[in-house]
């Protein structure tokens, strides 16, 4: 299961925090601030997953991050996750920002808060996970794509 | 690829390396942005002050928006709300607002409501109870999106309380027809199976079905909430293996390939064979898949099968070989996360096939010198197992050296750790010298700031306890390292390596014997700096002072060296009182006791009294290690009630004498752990001579575990250690810190002469023997097995009582709260486990009293009823179907694929082929289940929307009757197949004529309802066709063994049931009748009569009716909806028998043709592909009835199937007739 999805910029600025369990607003903070500590020491060519998910839950979490431009896009997880499969999810998550909002770049999670807002972990998965990109690197098979996000523009 | 089609701002670059990453780099440093809806304030905040001050400001500013009624702008402020969460803010207050905006009715503002609500609620929010009714209302919206957004928010905030009220509706939610809601619906179960657990069981068929869902989104949900339960419960869903094989084996998507495959990794520790019949496909994978991650969790799985096979497979060595093979490339691999995920997976082999990992030991150790942390703690998890008795020193001194370079702490706890961990496993199994071993824990003593102190200090402790050769070694270093300053000057620092003073002074103390300089030793303790050290330190340096000072006094005794001796005593007297003082209790009362010891010594010595036997009386005596476990682990002895009063409790007040009690309470756990247990040293020694005797008496009594090293210790008492064979090149007294390099060298010389030795006898063995041609090959391939430690190494096991129990269930967490899933889900589903549905009436549907009548029997009773009155008869066929189920599961698991044959395909396919075939069976009945599950609840949705079409048609289409009878209870509505109404259909009517005379005529129609089983009800319209008043109507049918009149209470066979109505002339209206049915797979007539009093003006007469009552096997039929996968995999199932007919001459058109269908034999269209469709109906007793009508030129043909052939063939005569009308 996904525990926290966390999109911050290089300043350690959340500009997108879910908290699939309970927590207090400053165990959220503090999270996300030992979070950008972590990930925002490491070099561009090292591994994506970090251990010793003291942070939350406890050891049998990871921290599984990718950066793009400003923006670290983190996700916790634990063991049921895998490592590989949610790094391709991190990756179609921000290939689904980038269809829906033409080029993602920071602002856009900053003008679109309430969109971006995922809800249930699994569903934020199902959701990214059911999008039909065919020229997905990584050739994975996805569904169709009819869910969330594309929807929205007609409620506006 | 994605790219920028357009760059927001002049300057932004955007870099796609590898042509992966989508967006990489924007040069231009951001402004602080805020969005624009919560540009409330202008200026930017630049300082914390400021910044609070201007954030205080807009919140002030929002609270006065929430006030205001414009929803619009409520919605906006809790929308800034939300952003203000995510920076930390608290907003519980204005859960009340958030409330309010997500009942608003626009979808844009209810969504902000929602994102609120589950970024901020959680259990603790009071007023999450008031959203219970909104909640269910968006989910039963007609717009998806409401449902939705509800589902997702819902998620987030769920409650115990919300979980039980919604679990019905969101169950009802996973049959949604869009995919996108049954998704949906499908993941937040999971949620709610976490906070009701008791919604499990009646959940879990249906979840089930969901596995098989045609669309990939929902089955996928299915997959990962299934996945994620059997990961905390895997037992509980063993029976699901061949459904998820069945997946495996056909998916094409790799999400769900790897989730199933992350499961059956769960699963098969607990199912051996299971493994075995994963094996090939999985195999198969690795070969065939070009994605990464699967074939990393193939991989992943096929360790864990392999794990779980002991070693009953032949040809599992080759498994292993292709995992470590494809691991070797992953980490070999550029990438850093292959490489991470390769060593992770390395490391899971080598708990198993160590030897097939140790082959790699080159590639890991070359991952130690990685500059990615994570890679190297991976790296440093496969040492763990790659050390052998040869290359353990070489190892260690290469983590030596990283412990020097390392930077960061963590990383340097970690290696120590590691360190350690390698050391000491298996009861030190790979160090072939002690004295190496010690002389690295000394090592690790000089690292600054670790936490770890207290592991080296244990593992000092239990070195020295444990071997007893390596003593003498052990406390000349210890009196060393109590020497040395740098310890205890960092217990100012607070820093954790202070503890292995603990550690030194209790070796130092206890083994006081071996030390040369004990008086060095003493002093070193007795150190005014000493007192800055921890409290628990302190208290064991009083005591281990006492047992030096004992050890002193005996050893000048002997020399006749009183005067030093009284020195000794001297030294003991003045330095005491600085403990005495100590601010640790412990160590303050010792030091007190101790003093007054040392004191009353002082007194015997000066009259000359010899004291040294006495006082080291006081330790006499051995400690032997005890297991952690060792005293849970003894079984309560029979009869014995340890709650039961020893003496029966005083009387309250002595409840206040315990109270200062606690205050030591909380100081001893600490201690407790670290120190060995020395209480009164008097009475410990008693005890330790009556323990001493008993084990020598008792015959049971064993004392380390019978191995052929370790026998010769059996004499107790520390003069029996036995002799050690040293090995004389290596110096026994290094002077100062010791090099353990040295060691290495000293080892390596050391095992180079074993090994000329060893050859030399063998030689002169195999000259000898003269018999050299067959063993003579082990010359210098050295195994671990030929290299002898350096001392004879006695490792004193830990004692355990002899009846101790092999639990380990000491380490079960209570507090897990997946615990509460762990049920069974295989069990039938009990009476009392029904979800609790809505129990209030819906105010929308309540138009007419009548019609509410229905729809709230419809809601309510349905179900519940049904199951009572099934439930016993399913009992026992449930218990069978168990019994078959796990047959089943046996079956399948026992059809291992033939290995003989290894061809690289036929493996895979042949899993394929036999999985279906054995699985229908089960599969079959759950089907069965489900459906009728399914079924139970379709018609009242599907009713509920085609109330008002229906009504619209019967008007035009039926010769309804104008007034209608008050409902008996059971009626059902008669159900049309609404779904087909395109284009304009002949008007049609399921009355037909039942008798008729000059009075009155009758008409009527059977219908059965899913309701009562095995029930039938009859409304019969009564249309007066005279000009007189009929009355005192009653209505009397000749019983026949299978069909019979409902009467009502209290009457016999024989009587007349009333019609409950007079008819005036020219008046019709409709009375109801209901009967009950023991066989349906046959049509039946019963004779009976109508009779009435017809009254003019003429006067009243007596009349009668005969009447044929024509049950027809259609009648018996209910029209169910079906979904076109439950339908395929009914006839999947291929227990139902076959039959067809074929009717020649029909001009009506196909549309039409099937809309009579339909109507007049209660059918439901499945699915329709040109001329050609499939359709579906249910019994009243519950058998499937399958359809596949073909039209050709000027014919039909219908195929059926059904579970029983005799009504099948009668439905399909029935329906001939009906079909030759055309």
């Amino acid at each position: 299961m996904i525990k926290v999805i966390l999109i911050f910029n290089h300043h350690g600025k959340p500009w997108l925090s879910k908290f699939y369990q309970p927590y207090s607003e400053d165990t959220q903070q503090q999270t996300i601030r030992e979070t950008f500590h972590l990930v925002s020491k490491r070099d561009e060519n090292v591994c994506n997953f970090l251990e010793g998910g003291l942070l939350i839950g406890g050891s049998d979490n990871k921290l599984i991050y990718r950066h793009y431009a400003t923006l670290y896009f983190v996700f916790w997880v634990d063991s049921s996750e895998s490592e590989l499969g949610i790094l391709d999810l991190i990756q179609v998550f921000v290939e689904t920002l980038d269809k829906c909002f033409e080029n993602v770049c920071e602002l856009d999670l900053i003008f679109h808060v309430d969109e971006a807002g995922l809800g249930s972990p699994a569903h934020a998965v199902s959701a990214v996970k059911n999008m039909n990109l065919p020229e997905n690197p990584r050739n994975i098979n996805i569904g169709d794509i009819s869910i969330k996000v594309p929807n929205l523009p007609s409620f506006k | 690829m994605g790219c920028w089609r357009r760059s927001p701002f002049p300057g932004w670059r955007v870099r796609l390396p590898d042509g992966e990453h989508l967006l990489d780099i924007v040069q231009v440093p951001l402004p602080d942005y805020t969005p624009p809806a919560l540009t409330v304030a202008p200026g930017k905040p630049s300082s914390t002050r400021s910044k609070a001050k201007y954030i205080s400001q807009c919140i002030d500013e929002i609270k006065q928006e929430l006030k205001q009624d414009n929803i619009a702008v409520k919605a906006n402020a809790v929308c800034k709300l939300t952003y203000l969460q995510m920076l930390g803010y608290d907003i519980s207050w204005a859960a009340f607002n958030i409330i309010e905006v997500m009942s608003a009715s626009k979808f844009t503002f209810k969504r902000i409501g929602y994102l609120a609500a589950s970024q901020c609620f959680h259990e603790g929010t009071d007023v999450i109870m008031l959203t219970t009714n909104q909640i269910r209302k968006d989910l039963s919206s007609p717009s998806q999106y409401d449902t939705g957004v509800a589902l997702t928010g819902l998620s987030c905030f769920v409650t115990p309380d919300l979980a039980r009220d919604l679990a019905n509706d969101i169950m009802t939610l996973m049959s949604h027809t869009k995919p996108y809601i049954r998704k949906k619906a499908v993941l937040i179960m999971y949620k709610v199976f976490l906070k009701y657990p008791e919604s499990l069981r009646p959940a879990f068929p249906r979840l089930k079905e969901k596995l098989e869902d045609p669309d990939p989104g929902v089955q996928s949900a299915a997959v990962n909430v299934i996945c994620e339960l059997a990961r905390r419960n895997p037992k509980n869903y063993l029976s699901l293996a061949p459904l998820f094989f069945k997946l495996m084996t056909s998916s094409t998507n790799n999400w769900v390939l790897i989730k199933i495959i992350k499961l059956f990794g769960a699963l098969t520790p607990l199912e051996p064979r299971l493994g075995k019949k994963l094996i090939e496909p999985l195999t198969n994978l690795i070969h065939s898949t070009s994605a990464m991650s699967l074939l990393y969790e193939c991989v992943n799985t096929v360790i864990a099968v392999l794990i779980s096979l002991s070693s009953g497979m032949p040809n599992h060595s080759a498994s292993i070989q292709l995992c470590v093979q494809k691991l070797r490339i992953l980490i070999e691999d550029s990438d850093q996360n292959l490489k991470y995920l390769g060593l992770l997976a390395m490391s899971k082999i080598l708990r198993t096939h160590p030897k097939s990992v140790q082959a790699h030991k080159d590639l890991v150790l070359q991952c130690l010198d990685d500059k990615d942390e994570s890679i190297r703690l991976r790296a440093l998890d496969l040492l763990y197992g790659m050390v052998s008795k040869k290359n353990l020193m070489e190892i260690v001194k290469k983590l030596m050296t990283h412990v020097d370079k390392a930077e960061g702490t963590t990383y340097r706890d970690e290696l120590l750790t590691k360190i350690i961990d390698i050391c000491s496993q298996s009861n030190y199994q790979h160090i072939t010298n002690f004295e190496w071993y010690i002389s690295i824990l000394v090592e690790l003593t000089r690292l600054e700031g670790t936490r770890h102190g207290h592991l080296i200090a244990a593992q000092m402790l239990d070195v020295a306890i444990r071997v007893k050769a390596i003593r003498r070694f052990a406390v000349s270093q210890m009196s060393a390292l109590l020497d040395s300053a740098h310890l205890v000057a960092s217990s100012t620092q607070r820093s954790g390596i202070c503890e292995v003073l603990y550690a030194a002074a209790w070796i130092c103390g206890e083994f006081s014997e071996h030390l040369q300089e004990p008086q060095q030793a003493l002093e070193a303790m007795l150190r005014p700096k000493v007192t800055t050290l921890p409290g628990h330190i302190q208290a064991v340096y009083v005591q281990n002072v006492v047992k030096l000072y004992a050890a002193i006094l005996q050893q000048k005794e002997q020399a006749a060296d009183a005067q030093v001796a009284q020195e000794v005593t001297q030294l003991l007297v003045e330095r005491l009182p600085q403990f005495v003082q100590s601010a640790d209790l412990e160590a303050q009362e010792r030091a007190s006791c101790i003093l007054q010891l040392v004191k009353h010594v002082q007194k015997l010595q000066a009259r000359d009294v010899p004291v040294a036997e006495e006082v080291s009386a006081l330790f006499a005596g051995e400690l032997n290690p005890v297991a952690p476990k060792a005293q849970k682990k003894v079984p309560v002895p029979e009869g014995l009630d340890l709650d039961a009063w020893i003496n029966e409790p005083l009387s309250d007040s002595e409840s206040e004498d315990e109270k200062p009690k606690a205050i030591f309470h909380d100081e001893e756990p600490r201690h407790a752990k670290q120190r060995p247990p020395e209480a009164d040293e008097q009475e410990l020694a008693r005890r330790r001579e009556a323990r001493k005797q008993e084990q020598a008496n008792n015959p049971f009594y064993i004392k380390s575990s019978p191995s052929p090293q370790k026998r010769y210790q059996d004499a107790p008492g520390v003069d029996h250690i036995p002799v050690v064979q040293i090995d004389l090149s290596v110096p026994l007294k290094v002077p100062g810190m010791p090099m353990s390099d040295q060691y290495v060298k000293l080892e390596e010389e050391r095992r180079h002469r074993q090994r000329l030795e060893k050859d030399k006898r063998k030689r002169k063995k195999r000259e000898r023997e003269r018999r050299g041609a067959r063993r003579h090959t082990s010359l210098h391939t050295e195994s671990d097995e030929d290299i002898t430690p350096a001392q004879r190494v006695d490792i004193v096991t830990e004692e355990m009582p002899e009846n101790a129990l092999p639990s380990d269930e000491d380490d079960k967490d209570p507090n897990d709260p997946y615990r509460a899933l762990d049920i069974d889900l295989d069990k039938p589903l009990a009476d009392s486990e029904k979800l609790p549905v809505q129990k209030h009436r819906d105010a929308e549907t309540s138009k007419s009293p009548e019609r509410q009548d229905v729809t709230v029997v419809e809601k309510k009773s349905k179900k519940p009823k049904r199951k009572e009155k099934k439930h016993k008869e399913k009992e026992r066929e449930k218990k069978k179907k168990e019994a078959e189920k796990s047959a089943d599961l046996d079956f399948w698991l026992s059809t291992t694929p033939p290995t003989a044959t290894p061809a690289p395909e036929e493996p895979g396919v042949n899993a394929a082929v036999t999985a279906p075939k054995e699985e229908p069976r089960g599969e079959e009945q759950d089907a069965g289940e489900d459906a009728e599950q399914d079924l139970e609840k379709k018609p009242s949705e599907q009713k509920k929307k085609k109330h008002k079409k229906d009504k619209g048609e019967r008007s035009k289409d039926k010769k309804k009757p104008k007034k209608r009878a008050p409902p008996r209870e059971g009626e059902a509505e008669p159900v049309q197949n609404g779904a087909l109404c395109e284009e304009p259909l002949p008007p049609m009517s399921s009355y037909s004529l039942l008798a008729e005379n000059s009075y009155i005529k009758m008409t009527y129609d059977v219908q059965g309802s899913l309701q009562k089983d095995s029930r039938v009800t009859v409304s019969v319209v009564l249309e007066n066709q005279s000009s007189s008043f009929l009355r005192n109507m009653e209505l009397n049918v000749l019983d026949s063994l299978n069909a019979r009149l409902a009467r009502p209470d209290g009457s016999s066979v024989h009587d007349a049931v009333p019609v409950p109505f007079q008819l005036p002339p020219g008046i019709s209206n409709e009375a109801q009748f209901v009967f009950t049915i023991q066989s349906i797979v046959t049509a039946q007539k019963l004779k009976g009569t109508l009779s009435f009093i017809a009254k003019n003006d003429e006067g009243s007469t007596h009349e009668k009716l005969d009447f044929k009552l024509h049950f027809t096997c259609t009648s018996y039929l209910v029209t169910t909806p079906c979904y076109s996968d439950a339908f395929a995999k009914l006839l999947e199932s291929g227990d139902l028998s076959m039959s067809s007919v074929k009717v020649d001459g029909i001009s009506m058109s196909f549309q039409n043709l099937l809309a009579k269908i339909c109507f007049h034999h209660h059918f439901s269209v499945v699915e329709r592909v040109d001329s050609c469709a499939s359709m579906y109906s249910r019994s009243i007793q519950g058998h499937h009835v399958c359809l596949l009508v073909k039209k050709g030129e000027k014919s039909v043909s219908v195929d059926g199937k059904c579970s029983d052939s005799t009504l099948l063939s009668n439905v399909l005569e029935e329906m001939k007739e009906t079909l030759a009308k055309c």
